[in-house]
């Protein structure tokens, strides 16, 4: 029997609205007992969390590791260990891989890379339509039953409101979660900057609000006519957040999410032409970010996502429009979670939540709570550890964060999956 | 941000990117210099030897031939060696990447790149990318700016009208994808030209175009009304058949430049154009031709402007001429 106790820390776990200094023990890989040491538990091992903030493991709605297929960007060996770094104790991988998760076959793969990894909670999500072209449907049954935790489409068009409507039907007759990024293709038209101030003065590309608004609106409409249940994954503007919270309203069950990076930084942010601020759905306003928070606080967003998308260096080299999108975001998830609390937008516990609980409700994952019973995945963090996002203290392989050189507070010292210790200090 | 890489320490030309950034003082010090090469073009010796040694590489990433023959040009006349590249039949086009190329011209020891290229920010990444001693000149980076074309034309403005300050300054048409116009209009704003103002249909505008500094009108006549300068862009005609206009004819009608719609501007304005022209389309051929047209001045005065840019950036602590 494996036995584990952390000592001395501050519990937070929203679930259980636990928020004290006590100890949390684990027996083969699950909850045992928190604040209270069971009667005649001898510990095998002890960690000493005292000032130190201990909390479920966090889990990631939307990651992509790169494999399988573009292992020059990212390995489920480094980027897992960049996820263990961080916290994260789940993650869901966007379908977009190559080849894409459409066949049970790739699921399989995308498994057995995971255990492989020392990483099994990599729950794959499944292609809507075959090779993610927006035309033919996938198997969506049996890319479940090869172990898919919902279905998607990352930032890809459906070809039509049709085959979205046929596969969210389908989807629904098996009661499967869709996770939809909303962007109107169309609308977006190539573009690689929010359809504002900065993308007016420099020439850029760009993409209206309306592009996300109108995906969003329809997919809606679809979902109260389908019976679908749709978690909205990235979500980027103010108007976004209002038709969730009229769609609650109208008991519609659906769920949003955001990406960490959109809840700190604006257009304003972005040194021109830096292509480290090159992110889909692009930085919008300030006014967007703000709502974004509030939504969050109002729980009208239900999770907080990392959107993590490691590039290998040439994909960032290049004049801005042709650069590919994204951020190596996992590493940066926690530090800028405690700004948020420092900043007054949500309390600590709500935004644990946000990263814990909520993301394994929507997945209806058993997970998210140091519940007794419940498996042990748990994240200890300093809240007062500062750190400089550089070379020496970074795990992904992509480096493509605009948060590079920055000094940051707040650093994880242990990750238990399961009652596995999967990252520890050096 | 594009400001500070092209500034060095003291405030000088390292590299000509973008007008954003320079204050009206170093605008004002190009404009001078191009006055003293703009007499070059009458002497029986068209050459200074003020960059004698030098090479220059003109990186054309996109077709053109008024810049670049220009831009050719004035190297020349400044005793530059100059390369052109043809990139449509260069590595690019087997696969290699613009930093690739880049770092294959550094190694035949060039000292400046001329770049076109169809993308916001490629001459800012070059510049970013490319030795030290390398200065890069931006001939027009895909929407974002042209900033030697805004200063060849801030020159014509300033040879005929004298002083930017009592000048209200019309720009018509393509304003969305014009990297022109973003470079006129913050020239002009630098430079305290009384009111700049932009004419185009929404189509052709924008998102927010006013935060650039320009009042923004949908009719032809009212926007021209009293105005001092008349800048007509290029209606890419690729850009009918996007769901952009309806029709050359209807373009025509609402926002070419006839002689009487010209009437409703100062009797004295002048009528500017970057070219090439679409005759017929955003412009009357006699007024492209008529007496307030100094299109083809601009064209020559391109060559002393791109003299005076080359010749900073090239030497940043002074030129004598």
């Amino acid at each position: 029997m494996n036995k584990i106790q952390i000592t001395g820390g501050r519990l937070v776990d929203p679930t259980n609205g636990i928020d004290r200094t006590g100890g949390v023990y684990i027996a083969d890989g699950k909850i045992l007992s928190v604040a209270a040491r069971p009667d005649g538990f001898d510990a095998d091992f002890t960690l000493d969390a005292a000032g130190q903030i201990v909390c479920p493991g966090f889990i990631d709605l939307s990651a992509r590791l790169r494999e399988p297929g573009q292992s020059r960007k990212g390995t489920f060996k480094s980027e897992t260990r960049a996820a263990a770094s961080a916290g994260f104790t789940t993650l869901c991988l966007q379908p977009d891989t190559v080849p894409v998760i459409d066949t049970p076959a790739v699921a399989e793969l995308v498994r057995e890379l995971a255990e492989k990894a020392g990483y099994p909670q990599i729950h794959p999500i499944a292609a809507l339509t075959q090779k993610l072209d927006g035309t033919e449907l996938s198997s969506m049954l049996s890319l479940q039953r090869a172990g898919c935790i919902a279905v998607g489409h990352a930032n890809r068009p459906v070809k039509n409101l049709l085959i979205l409507r046929r596969a969210m039907e389908y989807a629904a007759s098996h009661d499967l979660l869709l996770m939809f990024r909303p962007n109107d293709f169309w609308l977006g038209n190539n573009g690689c900057a929010h359809e504002g101030v900065l993308a007016t003065r420099y020439g850029l590309p760009s993409i209206p609000e309306a592009a996300e608004t109108i995906a969003l609106a329809q997919c809606l409409e679809l979902a109260e006519l389908t019976g679908c249940r749709v978690h909205f994954g990235q979500l980027s503007c103010k108007r976004s957040v209002l038709k969730i919270r009229q769609a609650r309203n109208d008991g519609l069950r659906v769920t949003a999410d955001v990406a960490m990076h959109q809840l700190h930084l604006t257009e304003n942010d972005m040194i021109p032409f830096d292509s480290a601020y090159h992110v889909l759905p692009p930085l919008r306003t300030e006014a967007d970010r703000q709502y974004l928070r509030t939504g969050l606080a109002a729980g009208t967003i239900d999770a907080i996502v990392s959107d993590h998308q490691p590039h290998d260096l040439d994909a960032k080299l290049g004049a801005f429009p042709e650069t590919e999108p994204g951020i190596s975001a996992l590493e940066t998830v926690l530090p800028l979670l405690l700004k948020l609390a420092d900043d007054g937008a949500l309390t600590l516990s709500e935004g644990i939540a946000a990263l814990t609980s909520k993301p394994a409700q929507i997945l209806g994952l058993g997970r998210g709570a140091l519940t007794p019973g419940l498996q042990a995945d748990v994240c200890i963090f300093d809240p007062a550890s500062v750190w400089t996002i550089d070379e020496a203290n970074w795990k992904s392989q992509g480096v493509n964060t605009p948060f590079w050189g920055q000094t940051m507070k707040g650093r994880v010292t242990h990750t238990l999956q399961a009652g596995r210790l999967i990252h520890s200090p050096a | 941000m594009a400001g500070n890489l092209q500034l060095t320490p003291e405030g000088k030309l390292k590299h000509f990117l973008t007008i954003e950034g320079l204050d009206k003082s170093l605008l004002t010090e190009i404009l001078d210099m191009a006055e003293s090469f703009a007499g070059m073009s009458d002497q029986q010796v068209k050459k200074v030897p003020i960059l004698r040694g030098k090479t220059i590489v003109n990186l054309f990433f996109e077709n053109s031939t008024r810049t670049r023959t220009t831009f050719e040009l004035a190297a020349k006349r400044l005793s530059a060696d100059v390369l052109s590249i043809n990139i449509a039949t260069s590595a690019t086009s087997k696969g290699e990447s613009l930093l690739d190329t880049i770092r294959n011209l550094e190694a035949m020891f060039v000292d400046m790149f001329v770049v076109r290229h169809a993308l916001s920010g490629a001459a800012h990444f070059i510049a970013q990318q490319a030795a030290p001693h390398i200065g890069v000149i931006n001939a027009g980076d895909g929407q974002h700016a042209h900033p030697t074309q805004a200063m060849l034309d801030m020159f014509t403005i300033r040879r005929i009208k004298k002083d930017f300050a009592p000048l209200k300054v019309a720009i018509i048409g393509d304003i969305l994808h014009s990297r022109v116009a973003r470079s006129e209009i913050i020239a002009l704003n630098t430079l305290g030209a009384a009111e700049v103002r932009v004419i185009a249909p929404k189509t052709l505008l924008p998102a927010y175009v006013e935060t650039l500094g320009v009042k923004v009108f949908h009719d032809l006549k009212n926007g021209l009304n009293d105005v001092d300068v008349v800048m007509m862009l290029r209606l890419q005609k690729e850009r009918m058949s996007s769901a952009l206009l309806p029709s050359e004819s209807e373009y025509f009608k609402c926002f070419g430049l006839t002689g009487d719609k010209l009437k409703y501007a100062k009797p004295d304005a002048i009528v500017m154009h970057p070219g090439p022209i679409n005759r017929g389309v955003e412009i009357d051929s006699k007024v492209a031709d008529g007496p307030q047209s100094v299109i083809l001045q601009q064209v020559s005065n391109g060559i002393a402007v791109r003299m005076a840019v080359m010749a900073m950036v090239m030497h940043p602590h002074g030129v004598s001429v």
